[in-house]
């Protein structure tokens, strides 16, 4: 099909793999993404509490340094321990969260206001595959700051705190990777719910922001004046809240039990989920 | 041999609890297709069925020898699909969606890109190739969803109602990039339309829908060849035996009255042998006509019939 000659000639090159086919959407979603500059900054800043971290842990091994400037207790200036990392994915989790409300609302609607979806679909691409490559998006963008510096600083710990610190604390690297990836899950389902349902990308991120604030006001509500804990299945972050505690251990008051917030998660996961396979189709059916 | 290019058994589809199509059976082989029948007949539902949109309640259905249901991706790995309604992302320009499409289709980047660049030359959209799509005419969109069907070569593109809107210049345009893609023989087209011009300048075979029942198949091709057989004069004068020798030459007549016959000429009879003949019998032809049933004709005999 040369341009010069404008007639029609078929591909006979190689093509790529079946699986990686998915692999496209997130491709083109985040070339898009990092053409706005409001994004970009957010993404940097997100990077900022990672390196912090990283200069912390460095620095409380290597006291010699600051031992010149300042005066260095014993044993460092911190424990780096479970705590320390559930700080991390407390801090980093709020951050995604902001950062997905950004891309979120973009992340669906283009494709389904002007009815792109059977362009989709009519390719070797399934409904699946669709769901999983948006996932991607938000997915890998939030990885990049949450889980893989989670992990890395994780590694820097182990490297100058010696093999018997790793043995001892190797479960909160499990605990940290478990945690962020539940949290990217569902809020990278919600982004995508509320981008197929909400077509007006302000209203879908302020949802997100409504679905997340007003789940715990209205939790907090029912527990005043029901005196029921009810409400915590409609608190999204007070439910993964309790599922961090447990897994990075920490001790204190816990007004939900952990089946509780787990349930309370499975159910969230399962009817955003439920949401998306309604709007992701490759045409309506018209009833009636 | 090659397998048909769509082959239906008793393929039947209920959306919503009703039933859209009723036991489609037909076989069909030529390059181009046209799937033709009245608003309501199945059209659009046949054709998101074969492409997978849809599971058969019963019945089987084969694109180029593919179960549409057990081997729904390799079917739509072989096939480019052009939408009757307005498909796209308007925030993208049509470089980047027919690239986009093209990689989502299996091609590499840099093989995607340049596809994408020459399908969009192709159907006469270089100019406006990085123009966002959200800002194109209704006819440059139809071109560019015609750009995103053909940019990974498919072996059948489905074309659902592609001049929809178009004004004249564009629809005939529309056409003649049809017609190239058929000459160009390297793929199939199914051609969806309820205008039946455009499905007979462009279609060697049609099948007609109506009720979401098939109502008719048939070879235009054929079609065509068998009506140059047919033959309706207006004579003047008498006749002198002329039907008599024509009936001995191998034709049969039928005398229409005042003065009006009908011939079905026999094999290897051609019409100068009936000019020849009016000539010795001093018959004078005042007008001669060959048969053109057009798909029109075709079109209504079937949904009178059924």
């Amino acid at each position: 099909m040369a341009v010069y000659k404008r007639t029609y000639k078929a591909y006979a090159g190689e093509l790529t793999p079946q699986w990686s086919r998915m692999l496209v959407i997130p491709r083109y979603a985040w070339a898009n993404l990092f053409q706005q500059r409001m994004l970009v900054i957010l993404y940097v800043i997100s990077f900022f509490y990672p390196l912090g971290a990283a200069l912390a842990i460095y620095f409380n091994h290597n006291t010699a340094f600051l031992a010149q400037y300042v005066p260095v207790p014993k044993d460092g200036f911190f424990a780096v321990n479970n705590t320390f990392f559930f700080v991390f994915t407390t801090v980093q989790s709020s951050l995604g969260f902001l950062l997905a409300s950004f891309v979120g609302p973009g992340l669906m609607s283009p494709d389904l206001t002007h009815n792109a979806l059977p362009l989709f679909f009519a390719r070797p691409l399934s409904r699946g595959q669709y769901i999983v490559g948006k996932m991607l998006v938000i997915g890998g963008l939030l990885s990049t700051f949450t889980w893989i510096p989670g992990l890395m600083l994780f590694a820097l710990q182990a490297s100058l705190a010696g093999g018997e610190w790793l043995w001892n604390n190797g479960w909160i690297a499990g605990a940290m990777s478990l945690s962020f990836l539940i949290w990217i899950t569902v809020i990278s389902l919600l982004a995508m719910a509320l981008s197929a349902w909400v077509r007006w990308k302000i209203i879908a991120g302020a949802l997100m922001l409504v679905v997340m604030f007003l789940g715990a006001g209205v939790n907090q509500m029912i527990r005043e004046v029901a005196r029921s804990e009810i409400g915590g299945y409609l608190d999204i972050a007070t439910s993964m809240g309790r599922i961090f505690t447990e897994l990075f251990d920490i001790g204190g008051e816990n007004p939900m039990s952990l089946e509780e917030a787990v349930a309370a998660v499975v159910l969230c996961t399962g009817i955003l989920l439920w949401l998306i396979l309604k709007k992701v189709r490759a045409c309506e059916v018209v009833r009636g | 041999m090659n397998p048909p290019v769509i082959e239906l058994d008793q393929l039947s589809v209920r959306l919503a609890k009703r039933e859209i199509l009723r036991g489609l059976t037909g076989t069909l082989k030529a390059r181009t297709i046209g799937l033709l029948g009245p608003n309501g007949a199945g059209k659009s539902t046949l054709i998101q069925t074969l492409l997978g949109f849809h599971k058969p309640a019963s019945g089987t259905a084969r694109i180029l020898g593919y179960d549409v249901r057990q081997q729904a991706m390799d079917v739509r790995s072989l096939v480019g699909y052009m939408p009757e309604n307005d498909t796209f992302v308007a925030d993208m320009s049509a470089v980047q969606f027919v690239r986009y499409m093209a990689e989502l289709s299996g091609l590499p980047p840099e093989a995607a890109l340049e596809r994408a660049h020459e399908a969009l030359f192709y159907v006469g959209l270089g100019e406006a190739r990085y123009r966002k799509l959200g800002n194109y005419s209704l006819g440059m969109k139809q071109l560019a969803k015609l750009a995103q069907a053909i940019v990974h070569g498919p072996k059948l593109v489905i074309l659902d109602e592609p001049t929809n809107g178009l004004d004249p210049p564009a629809r005939l345009r529309m056409l003649k990039l049809i017609e190239e893609m058929r000459d160009s023989g390297t793929m199939h087209i199914v051609l969806c339309s309820h205008l039946l011009k455009d499905v007979e300048q462009t279609c060697e075979e049609v099948l007609i829908l109506k009720g979401g029942r098939v109502v008719q198949i048939s070879n235009l091709e054929e079609e065509r060849r068998l009506n140059q057989r047919f033959l309706e004069l207006e004579t003047h004068g008498i006749r002198n035996g002329f039907v008599d020798a024509a009936t001995a030459m191998g034709c049969e007549c039928a005398d229409l009255g005042n003065g009006r016959l009908k011939l079905i000429l026999g094999e290897g009879i051609e019409v100068r042998h009936i000019y020849q003949l009016a000539a010795e019998r001093e018959l004078q032809l005042r007008r001669l006509s060959q048969r053109r049933d057009s798909l029109e004709d075709i079109f209504l005999r079937a949904m009178s019939e059924n």
